[in-house]
């Protein structure tokens, strides 16, 4: 993973002013997206940024959690980005299955994927794919991809290993009070 | 302190295995001076390594070996490479296990009396009677320390316990307590009480819980009778002119194959790969597989009947506190078919990490329905429910007519189907458990399925009859007088109980029958 909290050395207005929005949050510029309040970038190698941009307003809708940042969405797809500058069948199969979304969100009247508004209008055009490789292949990753991110584990109150602190015997294994 | 034995030593007995059967019978047989060689396809893992992790623990421990499914289960669709839970490591899947340890009830050694036949089903009594193995449960109940036995208090009830309690009350049922657990509730053995980690399934940090990795095993090589030999992968048990098992071939860890000799070999590598190494040893004296004459060799494959159901609550339980499956619910493990089924069920408490909830509480699925579930974790109380599912012939372990492994060995497909019986009784624990939550103000219940296989029985079963079994009621091949199976592949049937407790149990019968013989000659 190799996302930056600024890219190579420029500041993020001119980041930000070097690419064009195509979602809410997300600017994709030359081989790059970033996020304009989350003070984020993650370059991008195997796949078009504006691609990429639209995988992870993908992810968010197959598995949102509106407490989650885009940040760790970005760090759940990225493997993505890198398989496809490792494979360009792979490549290809991500680019089209965009293309394919885009194509589906036009006939539903909306400019594309991204520029759909509401979530269950995007949902619709996902349950349309939803066999196909492309979007197994983003909803099986972010399984593990996302949900095994230490850092959003306090979000679901889950609190991982126990036994450096010596397990819960004095420490709640049996608190409950509602009951 | 280990034995070092030579390959050429056919004075051995070779088990293959190190779990709750194999890592028994090695340390029984080496109790009573007989040298063994137990041969481990996985490495020594310790409490010191375990890993509190779900993911980085489980590629540590378990089973990933190429494996295919078929049948009409859902796991073949959601984790088609993944037919089962187990532990490729010295300590087997007691590294793993949860630590229930239940008797059978005494009517399911003999199914088939008590249920009567079952279309669709392959039910057979087991040649052994009920008070045969009640001194072997107590020989066993007090190896592993089981709590509730031998005077050992319970272990105490953590959140999610409390919570099953408070709706078994209100359902009316009168067995719930915290389980007879192989964890201790009190240091014993020189093995620390449980400090409530809640990472049982991980390997126990503490080794509290009863596994053979750290008790059996040591025990076994501090005699100078027991040799483990780790990463020993078996691929073919060899036999002689007469017929008699003679020795193994295992591959060591760089792939460099190597011969055991045997003067008898225990085969305890769970029911996939116990049938699978059998089949994989067909020679032109036993075409179809070793101790195979019955056909019955893989077949009757059986993995519970079990799902879960995680309740959601307006205020947090944090069930994941805890040890995982101390809590239990015994009221409907009864034959009773007025329910709608033969056989029972026990529900028991239940709870997995977040990592892992994301993969299994409804695999495949996804938006709004199974992320709100997700965000519901907090305030999650779970349990699992395992009962007796029907054996049948069609569900078996087969060996894969293309796909081979790491040492060009066919790999086995575990196809498997329910039976009507296990749809009904799952329905019946389904809703059970559901009207358990609601009692007590869940404001949503998830009927979860089936998790990949953990508890894997069946396959090379027990009869009286030759032709309908593979073994005898000793776990001795009805066609080969030194092969043994020492797993739960050995079981006719089974039960609506947690399989370690009884694995072990026949384990320590086992060691006592091999003795003998081998005392009269006849080994």
């Amino acid at each position: 993973m190799t996302m930056q909290k600024s890219a190579r050395g420029m500041t993020r207005r001119e980041l930000l002013s070097s690419g064009v929005t195509v979602s809410a949050a997300l600017v994709a510029g030359g081989g790059f997206i970033a996020h304009s309040t989350e003070s984020w970038a993650m370059e991008t190698t195997g796949l078009k940024p504006e691609t990429m941009a639209t995988i992870l307003q993908v992810a968010r809708d197959t598995y949102p959690h509106d407490r989650i940042a885009d940040a760790n969405y970005a760090i759940a797809i990225k493997g993505h980005d890198e398989a496809a500058a490792e494979d360009p069948e792979f490549a290809e199969m991500m680019e089209s299955g965009v293309r394919l979304l885009d194509a589906l969100a036009r006939r539903k009247g909306n400019p594309g994927y991204l520029a759909t508004g509401w979530e269950s209008d995007r949902v619709a055009l996902l349950q349309m794919v939803e066999d196909k490789p492309f979007f197994q292949t983003i909803r099986g990753g972010l399984v593990v991809g996302l949900y095994n991110q230490k850092d959003i584990w306090g979000q679901f109150g889950y609190e991982g290993a126990s036994f450096e602190e010596g397990g819960y015997i004095d420490r709640g294994f049996d608190d409950i009070a509602w009951l | 302190m280990s034995a070092p034995f030579d390959l050429s030593d056919d004075s051995v007995v070779v088990v293959i295995g190190t779990g709750a059967g194999g890592g028994t019978l090695a340390n029984e047989l080496a109790q009573k001076g007989i040298s063994v060689v137990a041969l481990e396809a996985g490495g020594r893992h310790l409490p010191d390594d375990y890993i509190n992790d779900e993911w980085p623990s489980f590629s540590q421990l378990a089973w990933l070996d190429k494996r295919t499914t078929s049948g009409g289960w859902r796991v073949a669709k959601d984790f088609a490479g993944l037919p089962a839970w187990i532990v490729k490591a010295v300590g087997g899947s007691t590294t793993h296990w949860a630590g229930a340890s239940l008797r059978f009830q005494d009517h399911e050694w003999k199914s088939l009396t008590h249920y009567g036949a079952v279309e669709g089903a392959n039910l057979l009594d087991w040649p052994i009677e009920p008070e045969e193995m009640a001194p072997y449960y107590a020989k066993a109940e007090d190896k592993m320390g089981v709590t509730l036995t031998n005077g050992i208090p319970g272990l105490p009830g953590n959140n999610n316990f409390k919570v099953m309690k408070a709706g078994a009350d209100k359902l009316g049922y009168t067995e719930c307590h915290t389980g007879r657990m192989a964890i201790n509730s009190q240091e014993r053995d020189g093995r620390s009480a449980c400090q409530q980690t809640g990472f049982c399934f991980q390997g126990c940090k503490f080794g509290a819980k009863w596994s053979t990795a750290y008790t059996e095993i040591p025990l076994g090589e501090a005699t100078g009778n027991l040799e483990v030999r780790e990463y020993a992968h078996v691929l073919t048990i060899e036999h002689n002119d007469e017929g008699k098992v003679s020795g193994v071939v295992y591959a060591d860890k760089d792939g460099n194959q190597h011969r055991q000799a045997a003067r008898a070999v225990a085969v305890a590598g769970n029911s996939i790969e116990s049938p699978r190494l059998l089949l994989n040893s067909a020679s032109s004296m036993f075409a179809d597989g070793l101790g195979n004459s019955s056909g019955q060799v893989g077949k009757n494959y059986m993995r519970h009947m079990t799902g879960s159901v995680y309740g959601i609550f307006p205020e947090p339980v944090r069930m994941w506190r805890g040890t995982t499956m101390a809590g239990i619910v015994q009221d409907e493990a009864r034959h009773d078919p007025s329910r709608g089924f033969v056989g029972g069920y026990e529900l028991e408490t239940l709870s997995i990490g977040l990592p892992f909830m994301a993969a299994f509480l409804d695999p495949g699925s996804w938006g709004r329905e199974f992320t709100s579930a997700m965000e519901g974790y907090e305030n999650m109380a779970g349990m699992w429910i395992v009962g007796e599912d029907m054996p049948q012939e069609t569900n078996a372990i087969t060996l894969h007519a293309e796909e081979k492994d790491q040492f060009g060995m066919a790999v086995p497909n575990v196809h498997f189907t329910d039976h009507a019986n296990d749809i009904a009784m799952r329905n019946h624990a389904y809703q059970q458990g559901s009207a358990l939550y609601d009692a007590v103000g869940a404001t949503r219940t998830l009927p979860t399925p089936p998790y990949p296989s953990t508890h894997n029985l069946g396959t090379n079963r027990m009869s009286e009859d030759p032709s309908k079994g593979v073994v005898n009621k000793w776990g001795q091949s009805h066609d080969i007088a030194n092969l043994f199976v020492s797993d739960g592949s050995q079981f006719t049937t089974g039960a609506a109980e947690n399989p370690t407790l009884t694995i072990v149990s026949l384990a320590i019968r086992q060691a006592d029958y091999i003795a003998d013989q081998m005392s009269k000659g006849e080994l």
